[in-house]
């Protein structure tokens, strides 16, 4: 009989491989100086509203103080109905959603329902909550199920809010602000676009963290609409992206032809079989 | 500044640094909390309801780290509700009460959270019961949380046996109210939970309608 709970129980106590190679990893770098994980030093914030949720992120991801992904991007793919804005450690953002939509996706094929987004949120509390802090994921997951439209945030220590509006990432309190400044209950679709967009963007003007582009995923029982990007940067670069040059750029100055001397040493036919 | 990796509240964990007080009377129980949740220096949630249902006439009080406290109430729910059907019946106080205090015991050094559980059933009436550490014993009222520290002297004096529900209810918001005057850690609105013989009453009084105080 296959269970539509696919998680198996885990095994007891936690998972310490990956601090013998850390502890040779820091031999290689002398002095400790290993390289830092890459953080998505982010805002991310989303707002229910009338038929749905909206869902906003920058699209920087920085490595200390180089930019390393222009255009990341933040908002991840749980299940039809179900997006997930991520901050935090880029890497655990990321696996951690997509083992989340793997499993939503398992429990969708058995049971011939959509997820609903208490459910994602419910594993994503156990496992962040078993793993004690150390995934560094700091996530806010936005839905629409036969029950209503829900935005909930779970933190790295496994604790869940359930609220309306909230923003997450190290630009959060700037955006915040907006949010609390704009936020009424049972807005209308381009308001709440509107609001989101502005609340990512004050993310963007007053942290460093953040910065680029703005992507906004609206959800509601009709469907999700992902728009990336919502905003582009004003400070765009023209880089042409692709160097490709017509034969003669580069002047030939002397040309040498070898021809190799190859023989036949052996040739075999092998019939296909086409039964 | 470029050596930091975000903020630091973003890695600190999430403490729930609260008030939060359960009293009984004759024939029922009140259970009252503020709703901040702070991170640092941050308020992480300024709406959080800390009351939470262990079952129908079974509430519990969180405080301490909100991971730990929401999780062993999730738990304790599951086994509550096992453990209904088990007997048939609606679950004593008592045993819910016990099911918090086995996991705090157990794992005493690993966890940091306090539930106060309270409620009502059929055999003790009203009964309110602390487990902090992994004790388990019953009071008339008690309260915790890092805002309790700042009322103790008021609920001592203050409390009286045989009040009436509309008298603990007040009781109940004059005491977070005080509370959230004096503890930084506590504040947004109270969640005030009654249960009784004939069900469970939610309600939220906002910040502006707590009672005022000689300096406000």
């Amino acid at each position: 009989m296959a269970l539509s709970n696919i998680f198996e129980t885990p095994a007891p106590g936690f998972n310490f491989d990956n601090t013998a190679r850390n502890a040779a990893l820091e031999g290689l770098f002398d002095g400790g100086n290993t390289p830092k994980p890459m953080k998505t030093g982010t805002t991310i914030a989303g707002v229910v509203f009338k038929d749905g949720v909206v869902l906003g992120a920058d699209t920087r991801a920085t490595s200390d103080e180089v930019v390393a992904d222009k255009m990341c991007a933040k908002i991840h793919y749980i299940s039809p109905n179900i997006y997930c804005c991520g901050a935090g450690t880029a890497a655990d953002t990321e696996k951690t959603t997509d083992l989340l939509s793997s499993n939503l996706t398992i429990f969708s094929l058995n049971s011939g329902r959509n997820p609903r987004v208490v459910m994602a949120v419910n594993i994503l509390q156990d496992m962040l909550y078993r793993y004690r802090g150390q995934i560094g994921a700091n996530l806010i997951l936005g839905g629409v199920d036969c029950t209503g439209n829900h935005l909930y945030t779970v933190g790295p220590y496994g604790d869940v809010d359930k609220v309306p509006y909230l923003s997450m990432g190290s630009g959060d309190l700037a955006a915040l602000g907006i949010l609390e400044d704009g936020f009424k209950p049972d807005l209308e679709l381009e308001p709440a676009k509107e609001l989101v967009r502005a609340a990512i963007q004050a993310g963007i003007m007053n942290d460093l963290g953040s910065g680029n582009n703005i992507d906004i995923c609206v959800i509601t029982k009709q469907g999700v609409d992902y728009i990336r990007p919502y905003r582009e940067s004003q400070y765009k670069d023209n880089r042409k992206m692709k160097y490709k040059y017509r034969p003669g750029t580069t002047p030939v100055l002397t040309e040498k032809v070898v021809p190799l001397k190859l023989e036949v040493v052996l040739e075999t036919v092998q019939k296909m079989e086409t039964a | 500044m470029f050596e930091e990796t975000g903020p630091v509240w973003l890695s600190e964990e999430v403490k729930t640094g609260t008030t939060i007080i359960a009293i009984e009377f004759d024939g029922g129980v009140v259970l009252g909390s503020d709703s901040r949740v702070s991170a640092g220096a941050s308020v992480v949630n300024r709406v959080m309801n800390k009351l939470s249902p262990l079952h129908d006439k079974i509430y519990c009080a969180l405080s301490g780290s909100a991971a730990d406290a929401q999780t062993i109430a999730e738990i304790v729910n599951y086994q509550l509700d096992v453990h209904s059907i088990e007997i048939g019946e609606d679950p004593q106080v008592r045993s819910a009460a016990t099911l918090v205090r086995n996991i705090s015991y157990k794992y005493k050094e690993e966890l940091s959270a306090h539930l106060i559980v309270a409620g009502w059933d059929r055999r003790d009436g009203g009964q309110v019961f602390a487990t902090l550490k992994g004790l388990l014993t019953r009071q008339p009222f008690a309260v915790g949380g890092s805002g309790s520290s700042y009322v103790y002297g008021f609920v001592d004096a203050e409390y009286h046996k045989g009040m009436r529900k509309e008298e603990c209810q007040q009781f109940v918001v004059n005491t977070l109210s005080l509370a959230m005057n004096r503890d930084g850690s506590s504040g947004g609105v109270a969640y005030i939970v009654t249960i009784d013989e004939h069900g469970t009453e939610e309600k939220v009084v906002l910040g502006n309608q707590l009672p005022t105080f000689f300096d406000q």
